[in-house]
């Protein structure tokens, strides 16, 4: 009887299908990316059964981490520029041409008004080395808080209706830090805030829940 | 297509070397998927999918004219105060009397959790409210004052936002707390011996 022989089978895998497979992710991943925006300090947000979208521009954003320190942002480089140059002029910083761009490509910042120039002459690292991060103050004796926000608003083009105001605190800020962020923006006739928060479920039961259920079983039929 | 060529790998001194190889056209793909896979995971890890939701935060008009306040009536009311540690205390009405803390049942605590917390108080009252009728015959609808100690966090404030908006309460207000009620909640911890 004639021995069957067996083929010898390449070991190698044809690996076309799973370079596509590959490749078709990255490219749907590298488009769909957006950063994650750096912060100077990690914010844990609350979370709330609310489902609207921070929008992505017209935001003045107010971050504020478990000490209560405040840091300032604001969408457009061409806005923060002309922040920067109102900020440079009205306060007399001197700020040069290098710290003027480091704050119009740079993320948020809080710092007392008169550190600025010193705070935006050095790099993201040098900041939380040297301790500069310090916030902005909002106690009552020296509200810059309220400077941040005239100078926010004017660098707006008189777009204020669409403007929001934001605020996302860490879990553990103590209450009283952000009362006195809600009197300032009170006081400056701000009534209406947002709250950056996570999404949570409505729990069941509850009267969210069932308009929920309603809503979901609406669209079934 | 894409599997490597062991068989071209010194098959071909057999022939001599005058005649010219002929080269397979099969490329190894593995670095390109290697590379291809680090890339997926960089992004993958690097991105951010859900983005972050707000709460909409209407805060009152300051005026100092009596007239333009609105009137909160007594028997509509639930006063919420948020204490440290996440500790919640409550009483029905705004203890404008000084009468009120009298009755030893008046001042109550409370927590976040979900069953036999502040949700079942908010919901108990609400109902409750719903049955009392107005002077134009409606039903009433119940308002619920926020007051958070200096201990209370952030988180608690945003909690108890969110309980007002799970149980679709239409009419809530934060309030700065009085003395009065700083005192209400020392005594309350003294007495559950908290510290």
């Amino acid at each position: 009887m004639p021995k069957v022989k067996m083929p010898r089978k390449s070991t190698a895998i044809d690996m076309t299908a799973m370079c596509d497979v590959a490749f078709l992710l990255l490219t749907f991943f590298m488009l769909a990316t957006k950063f994650k925006p750096d912060e100077p300090v990690t914010v844990v947000t609350p979370s709330s059964i609310n489902t609207t979208l921070l929008p992505d521009s017209d935001v003045l954003l107010f971050t504020v981490d478990k000490d209560g320190r405040v840091f300032f942002s604001m969408d457009g480089q061409a806005k923060r520029k002309k922040m920067i140059e109102d900020l440079n002029s009205q306060f007399k910083l001197g700020l040069g041409e290098k710290e003027i761009k480091s704050f119009i490509t740079g993320a948020s910042v809080g710092t007392p008004i008169k550190d600025l120039k010193n705070y935006l002459s050095v790099s993201e690292d040098e900041r939380k080395k040297q301790g500069l991060d310090k916030g902005i103050p909002t106690d009552s004796a020296n509200n810059e808080l309220k400077t941040w926000i005239e100078y926010g608003m004017a660098a707006q083009e008189g777009n204020f209706s669409k403007l929001k105001y934001c605020i996302k605190a860490d879990n553990a800020t103590p209450y009283p830090k952000i009362k006195e962020i809600l009197d300032t923006f009170k006081e400056k006739k701000i009534q209406k805030l947002n709250l950056v928060t996570n999404l949570k479920a409505a729990p069941q039961g509850t009267a969210a829940w069932q308009e929920e259920q309603a809503a979901a079983h609406g669209k079934k039929e | 297509m894409a599997e490597m060529d062991t068989s071209s790998s010194g098959g071909g001194k057999k022939h001599g070397g005058t005649k010219s190889k002929k080269q397979s056209t099969r490329v190894d793909m593995t670095p390109m998927v290697d590379l291809g896979f680090l890339l997926i995971t960089f992004f993958m890890l690097t991105t951010t999918m859900s983005k972050p939701k707000t709460m909409d935060l209407i805060m009152p008009k300051d005026t100092k004219d009596e007239k333009e306040q609105n009137k909160v009536k007594e028997s509509t009311a639930l006063t919420i105060l948020l204490g440290k540690d996440n500790r919640v205390y409550y009483y029905e009405g705004l203890a404008q009397d000084p009468n009120a803390s009298a009755n030893p049942d008046f001042f109550k605590a409370s927590s976040f959790a979900n069953k036999g917390g502040i949700r079942d108080e908010i919901i108990k009252k609400r109902d409750e409210v719903a049955k009392l009728r107005n002077a134009k015959g409606e039903p009433e609808d119940v308002v619920v004052i926020i007051k958070a100690d200096d201990d209370a966090t952030y988180a608690n404030f945003v909690d108890i936002l969110d309980e007002m908006a799970i149980n679709r309460i239409q009419r809530y207000a934060t309030v700065d707390i009085s003395d009065q009620d700083k005192t209400w909640i020392k005594q309350t911890e003294a007495a559950n011996g908290v510290k």
